[in-house]
This record gives C-alpha cells, structure tokens and sequence, in this order.
C-alpha cells in the first residue's frame, strides 16, 4: 500500500535546487535517448549543448533566441503567480506584433528616430489588449482564463494569416504571403556588425529588473504573492481582487507583445505568417523552470534557447531527428514537476494489517 | 569519429566569416522546410539528396526549420560549418538565404521557387508543374460525371493560380461544361484542414479532387467518399489505391545531382532554372487502370507533346472569368506573364483571395 502524504518543511534551498536536478536528469534522459538511436551519448550531447555556443555567432544566437522566452515568461510569472494560467501567450505575441508591425508598415517609405519607438509602444499595447480580452471575461463574465486565453491563440493567428494575405501583402511580392520590408528606422539596432543580436535584449533586461522591483518592492507585488498563496486570504485581506487580475494580464500581454515586436524589427524584418515558433507556449515551461523568478528566469531561457540551437547543430553534424529539441522541452517540464512532487510530498510504502484496510 | 568531432569542434570555434574549402571533403547542405516523411514536398527534396549522396558526395540537411528567424541561422551554420553548395528548398528561405550568400561568397547558395538572386553566388531553381496540371486536368475532364472539380488551394500566388488555369483549360478542352471549384486552405501542410476542404469540395459535387498542398489527408478522404483524386509532389498511389488516377511528382534529383557536381568541380555558375516535363523535373506517377487503356494513351501522348514543346499549356485563345481576352488564337503564353499569373480563366469559379 502506498500513501502521498504532504511535506511540513520543504526548505527553501531546496526549491531552487530543483530546476538543476530536472536538467541533469534532462540531460542523463536525453543521454539514454541519443544511445537508444544508436548515437554516441557523449558526443551528442556536446554537440548539443556545447557546440551551438563555442564561439561569438553561437552565443548571440542564443541571446537573440532567448531574448523573446525571457520577455514573455517574465510576463506570465505575473499572472501564474497570482494563480491566472495566462496560456495565450501565443496569441498576444502575434497580436502585438501585428499591431506594431501595422505601425511600421504606415512608415515603410519614411526614416525617423521616433519610428521604432512608436512601433515597440505600439506591440505592447497591442499585445496588453489582447490579453484584457480573457482578463475581463474572467473578472466580469467568470469565463475560464485558461479555454478563451488558448483560443484567442487562433484568432490572432488567423487574423495574421489574413491581413499578410490581403490587404497588407506586399504589392511588389507576387502575391506570396508576406507584408513589405520594414525601413531601417523601423528595425532593432544591431549590437555588433555582422551579429543578429539587437537591442530588444535590453527591454527583456529592462523587464526582468522591473518585474523584480515590482514582485518584491511593491505592494501591488505583495498582493500578487498572497492571491497566488491563498486567494481566500487575499479575500480577507480586501485586496481588489478585478483590479489584480486586469493588472497581471495587462503586463503579461504586453511583455508578449514586445517579444513579438522584438522578433519582427529584429531578425525578421517584416510580417509573415511564421513569426514565432511558438515562442509563447514555450515560455510557460520556461517561466515554471525558472520558479517565476525573474533572475531564475533568464537562466531558465539561456537553456531552454540552448535546445533549439543544440537541436539544429545535431541534426547538421550527426543527423540526429531535429524534434529531439522538443523531446528535451518536454523531459526538462516532466522531471520539474516530478521533482517538486517529491519535494512537496512525501511516498510512503505501508504495511497494513487486514483490519485497518476495512476503514 | 572522435577526429571527424575535433575537426567539427575546431571549426565551430573558428569559424566566424570564413569557411574550409577544399575538393576532399565537398560537403552539399539541405535545408527542408517539412518533416522528411510528410511524404510530399519536402519528402521529394529528400529523394533528391539521396541521390546526390549517392553519387558519392557528402550532404547534410535539417528539417523542419521554420520560415522565420530561425531560417537565416540554420543556413549560416550550414555555410560555416564547410558545406559548399546549399539548397534551401522552400519559398520562405528567399531572404535569409540572399543575406547569409552576402557573407560567404565562396559558398554557393540555390533557393527554390524564389525569384530574387541578389549575390552571384545565389542562383534560383523550380519546376513547372503546370505541365503536370495540364495532364491532370485532361483525364479529370474524361473522368469526371458531376463536370465539378474540386481544388484544394495554398496560397494564392502565381505558381498556385497558374496549376489552377492549366488543370481548368486542359479540362475544357475535352469536357466544354467543366467547373472548377477552389477551397483556399492558406497552409502548405495541414492534413486537418486539407481533409476537410476535400470533404466541402465533395459535398459541393465535385467527384475529382486535386491539390496544391502537401499532405496524404485529400486523397485519402477522396478514397473514403469513392471519387477520383490525384496525388500530389510525390507518388501517393499507395495512400489511395483506388481513388488517384495519377501523381504529380517532383524530381528534383537529377537538378540535384548536376549542380552538385558543377559546384565541386568548379564549373557552377549562377542561373534561373524553370524545368519541366521535358528535363523530367515534373514526372507523372503510373495512370489507374480504371482510366481504361484508351485514356492512358491519349495522356501519354499529350506528356509527349508537352515535354516536346508541340502542345503548350497555356495555348490561345484563352478567357478571363470576365471574357476578357489574355492569350490570343494561336498565341502561347510567354513565361513572363505564367510567372504573374494573377487572374483565373474562364471556368473557375469564384475569386482569388485579396
């Protein structure tokens, strides 16, 4: 007979010891998985984890690829802090960078300082008003957060795919599914000649210390924290509980949008139908393994950023099946939430009398 | 192994702007836009490496790499890690693969279905399919009862409208009454959605179903309600026995295997290539017995007559859904006017997204 009992003390230490046992169980998993495919474990997993960073190119690569987690997950810590499950993150990227992409098409013919400002206001914004959508259904229609913040995924999309079809398909482009190139006033300033890296890292720095300052400093953070602890107590307490909920998801969705401003005045240039890889749903593996901290945070996006870039050097030099990426998202959430399990609950293996299993 | 890891490791490190040239180890990269196995597109650009590997040159691919961001990474990598010649073989790749050409002009670069060729080192490659449409559409006109055809439809770009106008044109031909019916499912690839635009398309009255995206799931639904359907990119016969009539299959291999070779020994030079049933870059599937013998031949001879040049596909006089006149009585369409093909002709029915 086996009994879950719940745990008195888990030490603090231990909480954010967690996250690195996951991903060294990720990494012996992912070990295991490359022999079993008949790879030499070893040299796969350097190939993977090393390789896609060994010199300057790989690692902007992986700042420029982690920027966007690192924005979006800080975002939803607001929101799974306070127990809203924002999973629509998706959705407030596409639709920010919509809305801030529109801006930059207005100026596709003009150079000016004050463009990409107006660009980068314009894809929070847009992405803050997607995300009131499930945050008023919730407050004033009790709609389920989770269910119309997941739809709204598609919506966005769709609207993304229509409007890069119609009406502001580029007219110079054969018709094929993509809006003019944005002018340079519109793009992310380059860190460095030759480098993708641009200056969307610092708003993604910005955001990390504000979020900081915020959570920790302020009362607004305070009452983020009790409402995620006991929404009950929060109650008590007369926190405003409508107002809260507006405020979480109203940054949530504008981190988002950033990221997704951040993507298409960055690398891409322009808007197509395939401006994120799923940067949003990706996120909420990287906000949990980052214990929705904002400093777990971006270590948490440097590694799972790593599992893209180590997904394509595998697959170019020893043809390992590139959805191993995917593989490793998921073993890196499995064994998290494993291992909180066993810290937050105790297994016990009884030995039970006849009589006492009669109760 | 372990020295091959050395070598790699080594010029990971140091390889930032610069690439490792040498005849000895001739390395060819792949860029797919797919899963290797989504058994159309991609699975077809698949093939085509197989063959270039077995003539004996080394390649390299990865898949499924996204037509965003990632793009430009995967093909820089591509050019760092000393591959010499990369086919990046989707649409989305046009951008990233001119910009990565730009910093490494002793790596040759050929983009599929693009028409932009900034650097000398990019040339551009297709196919044209319409050719296989035109066949498509002559045994879909004999086939058909309902004289509805159904067409399941990406992206309305030239290349898509153009295999719509020949397929309705060659119907026309042998069957005056025909109507082409269109489902614009805007993906490439999305078996869900594909399968449900051939089921609205039988629904409608169409009892031959034909596709412009890269998925099993048309055909297959096709065999469910008993209709006629061609398979398309690769050969799909064995996803729909009794239903495809033919496919529509790209063969990129022999292109493949020349411009690899070109590329090693030095004799590679930038070009626009746009080959067809001629140069057997389009290829036709075997025909369905249930066509009957008659049929087979008469399509085997219009295959003939197109790869030869006597019949063209876009041969005047040709309508516009208006009347309008676009190719006159006599007259060919010259490939300028099929690459910016915008307009459908006389027979299909509806209009093209905007």
């Amino acid at each position: 007979m086996i009994k879950i009992e719940k745990r008195n003390d888990v030490p603090m230490a231990l909480y954010f010891f967690t996250p690195f046992i996951a991903i060294i169980l990720t990494i012996l998993g992912g070990g295991i998985i490359f022999y079993i495919l008949g790879f030499n474990p070893i040299e796969a997993l350097k190939f993977y984890f090393i390789t896609p960073i060994s010199n300057l190119y790989g690692f902007s690569e992986l700042l420029l690829k982690a920027t966007p987690l690192c924005l979006i997950a800080i975002g939803l810590s607001f929101c799974f802090k306070s127990n809203n499950w924002n999973i629509g993150a998706e959705g407030q990227l596409t639709f920010g960078a919509i809305v801030g992409g529109g801006v930059a098409l207005l100026f596709y013919n003009q150079e000016g300082f004050y463009i990409l400002p107006l660009v980068i206001i314009a894809g929070a914004i847009g992405g803050m008003i997607f995300a009131l959508i499930p945050a008023i259904l919730k407050t004033y229609f009790n709609t389920n957060e989770i269910l119309v913040s997941l739809m709204l995924v598609y919506v966005s999309k769709l609207l993304l795919d229509y409007l890069v079809v119609g009406p502001w398909s580029n007219p110079e482009g054969f018709n094929f599914p993509e809006t003019r190139q944005f002018s340079d006033s519109s793009r992310m300033p380059l860190l460095f000649d030759g480098l993708r890296i641009h200056s969307g890292i610092f708003l993604a720095l910005a955001a990390v210390m504000l979020s900081w300052f915020v959570l920790y400093k302020t009362y607004l953070g305070f009452q983020i924290k009790v409402s995620g602890l006991s929404l009950k107590t929060a109650k008590y307490a007369g926190f405003k509980g409508k107002t809260m909920i507006l405020v979480v998801f109203m940054i949530s969705g504008a981190c988002a949008g950033l990221a997704g401003v951040g993507e298409i005045t960055g690398p891409i240039g322009q808007l197509h139908r395939m401006i994120s890889p799923d940067y949003g749903f990706t996120a909420i593996i990287v906000a949990f393994l980052g214990r929705l901290n904002p400093f777990g945070i971006i270590f948490a996006s440097l590694i799972v950023a790593l599992t893209y870039l180590g997904a394509e050097t595998a697959q170019i030099f020893l043809q390992i099946p590139k959805y191993t990426g995917q593989v490793f998202q998921g073993m890196i959430l499995f064994f998290l939430l494993a291992s909180d399990y066993l810290l937050f609950f105790k297994v016990k293996i009884l030995n039970l009398k006849k009589n006492e299993l009669r109760h | 192994m372990y020295k091959n890891f050395f070598r790699y490791l080594i010029s990971a490190i140091f390889l930032l702007g610069f690439s490792v040239n040498s005849n000895a180890d001739f390395k060819v990269g792949f860029v797919y836009v797919g899963p290797t196995g989504d058994h159309g597109w991609t699975f077809q650009h698949h093939e085509g490496r197989n063959a270039v590997e077995a003539a004996g040159i080394k390649t390299t691919f990865v898949e499924s790499v996204p037509e965003g961001a990632d793009a430009e990474r995967v093909i820089r990598q591509l050019a760092q890690s000393g591959h010499d010649l990369i086919f990046t073989t989707s649409f989305g790749y046009m951008d990233p693969t001119n910009k990565v050409a730009k910093d490494f002009p002793n790596v040759k670069f050929e983009h599929a279905t693009g028409y932009k060729r900034e650097h000398s080192n990019v040339s551009t490659y297709s196919a044209r399919f319409y050719e296989g449409r035109t066949l498509l559409g002559h045994i879909a006109g004999k086939m058909t009862k309902t004289n509805t055809i159904g067409y399941i439809a990406s992206f309305p770009i030239p290349e898509v409208i153009r295999g719509i106008n020949a397929m309705t044109l060659a119907a026309q031909k042998v069957n005056p009454n025909i109507k082409t019916k269109i489902v614009w499912v805007f993906t490439w690839y999305d078996p869900g959605k594909e399968a449900e635009a051939a089921q609205a398309l039988i629904d409608q009255g169409a009892d031959v179903i034909m596709q412009h995206t890269d998925s099993t799931a048309p055909v297959q639904t096709a065999e469910k309600a008993g209709v006629w359907s061609f398979g398309q990119a690769s050969d799909m016969q064995r996803f729909a026995p009794k239903s495809i009539l033919t496919s529509i299959i790209d063969d990129w291999a022999p292109y493949y295997v020349e411009r690899a070779i070109a590329a090693r020994d030095g004799t590679w030079k930038q070009q626009d290539t746009w080959h067809g049933l001629k140069e057997g870059m389009v290829a036709m599937g075997p025909y369905n017995s249930a066509m009957g013998a008659d049929l087979v031949k008469e399509v085997e001879q219009l295959q003939k007559d197109l790869a030869s040049g006597k019949v063209h596909s876009f041969t005047g006089p040709i309508y516009d859904q208006k009347g309008n006149i676009l190719v006159a009585e006599g007259k060919v369409a010259d490939d300028g006017m099929l690459a910016g093909m915008s307009v459908y002709v006389k027979g299909v029915e509806g209009d093209i997204p905007k």
